[in-house]
């Protein structure tokens, strides 16, 4: 009795943990940052429609209504950085640094930092461009400079997952598992968004052997951080 | 005679210069300060910025200080798949070249506890390389060509990163373990829901307006 077993390991687990199981990609994933400023929802990585340039989007502040989307703001304290890391070291060889001023996003990099690891300066001489955050009630500012795209403001949040069946079934009370189809619990929500667009030509190579999968494909192994700014 | 004479000069010097300045005020008669006139004027905080109607001046603006990590994000749901309580916090301000050390018995203790009859995974991973791959929270994307979660190359909006991470924890070594005989097994590799509710710009910031 299969069936039994998955549901007896499941269950084995705990509540307390279950309760939090795959909450979302990374929407409030941890105490500490649940629902401030700096709480990282997603991260995308891909081609962009020019195959010459690579796209990371970065979302914050989840599960926003339409109606308290407005009030939502970036954090001044708070840097958002990308970290790129070419020679698979897991230590980050390029930085691109994104943080509000005014009614701005001010960029800066791909820059190779000054500081790795858990603390950061913003390299001011690396400053790449701006783009007017956006707001609900207009379409979306965008800028181009320096080869690079750049946008800032609210967004609907791209992620999507029945995690209302997913805690029933953690619960034990979906004996069927999963619904087929499934509902979105994150439909109708939204996220601030920062997207960054930039020639791959600026980022050098990546290495090869890194997926097994893909061994001779050169890659580059990417993540975002929030960090604020120490008073 | 010699007075008149001085005086001659001095007024001829002065008519010289207030003729000057009416020139030169002449050429440059700015009635309205715009933005983009190449002086600071009207209530700009530098040559043509700051103030309530131009760009922020850029070099009046504070970079400075030191920004010490909060949050951190590779892959999709790592942290909140495999992290356990008070270990989540941690996660999130672990360097990625430490946390292969710190957290990869961790995850794979977890994944036995979430799969015990876990062997292998449709990529051919065992639970000790499996969960060593996703300790290290970073994002392998390729630089050259198509970028999908699915074959480890990136991720877009549309990935279906859910099904993907649920194929792979409980789909078994052909994926299909626990769904493909639904009168005996509970449906757990899909949560049947396998696209957003908004449709994705193909075009620059791709994300699309909010609701």
């Amino acid at each position: 009795m299969k069936k039994a077993k998955i549901f007896a390991a499941i269950g084995g687990v705990g509540l307390a943990v279950l309760s939090i199981f795959l909450i979302a990609a990374d929407h409030i994933d941890a105490p500490a940052v649940q629902g401030t400023k700096s709480d990282i929802t997603d991260f995308y990585a891909f081609q962009g429609e020019n195959s010459n340039n690579l796209v990371f989007v970065t979302n914050v502040q989840g599960l926003l209504t339409p109606g308290n989307t407005d009030e939502a703001e970036f954090d001044e304290n708070v840097l958002l950085e990308i970290n790129i890391d070419r020679d698979n070291d897991l230590v980050e060889d390029l930085v691109i640094q994104a943080i509000k001023r005014n009614d701005s996003m001010y960029f800066f990099g791909p820059v190779n930092p000054a500081l790795t690891g858990l603390n950061s300066e913003i390299d001011t001489t690396a400053q790449m461009g701006s783009v007017k955050i956006s707001t609900t009630d207009e379409s979306a500012e965008t800028s181009e400079q320096n080869g690079m795209k750049f946008f800032a403001g609210p967004r609907e949040d791209p992620f999507f997952f029945d995690f209302d069946q997913y805690n029933a079934v953690l619960a034990g009370d979906a004996s069927d598992g999963f619904m087929d189809p499934g509902t979105d619990t994150f439909a109708g929500t939204n996220v601030l968004s920062v997207v960054v667009e930039v020639p791959k030509s600026i980022l050098g190579n990546g290495s090869t052997g890194v997926n097994p999968f893909a061994p001779d494909t050169p890659i580059y192994n990417v993540w975002v951080e929030s960090k604020r700014k120490q008073q | 005679m010699k007075t008149y004479k001085y005086i001659t000069i001095l007024l001829a010097i002065c008519t010289s210069m207030v003729f000057v300045q009416c020139s030169d005020d002449d050429d440059n008669i700015i009635d309205v300060a715009t933005c983009d006139d190449g002086i600071m004027n009207g209530e700009e905080e530098g040559v043509d910025c700051g103030g309530p109607d131009c760009d922020p001046c850029t070099e009046a603006l504070d970079f400075s200080g030191t920004y010490s990590q909060e949050d951190q994000m590779g892959r999709p749901g790592i942290n909140t798949v495999f992290g356990s309580d008070g270990m989540k916090d941690a996660f999130n301000t672990t360097i990625p070249s430490e946390m292969g050390a710190q957290f990869q018995a961790d995850f794979e203790a977890k994944l036995l506890a979430l799969n015990p009859n876990y062997t292998t995974n449709a990529l051919g991973l065992d639970a000790t390389t499996f969960t060593t791959v996703l300790a290290n929270d970073v994002l392998w994307v390729a630089q050259t060509g198509p970028t999908a979660y699915g074959s480890l190359t990136g991720r877009t909006l549309s990935d279906d990163v859910i099904d993907t991470s649920l194929t792979l924890i409980f789909g078994g070594p052909d994926g299909t373990d626990n769904n493909n005989d639904p009168e005996d097994e509970p449906l757990l590799t899909s949560d049947g829901v396998p696209a957003n509710d908004a449709n994705f710009s193909s075009s620059f910031p791709y994300v699309t307006s909010p609701f």
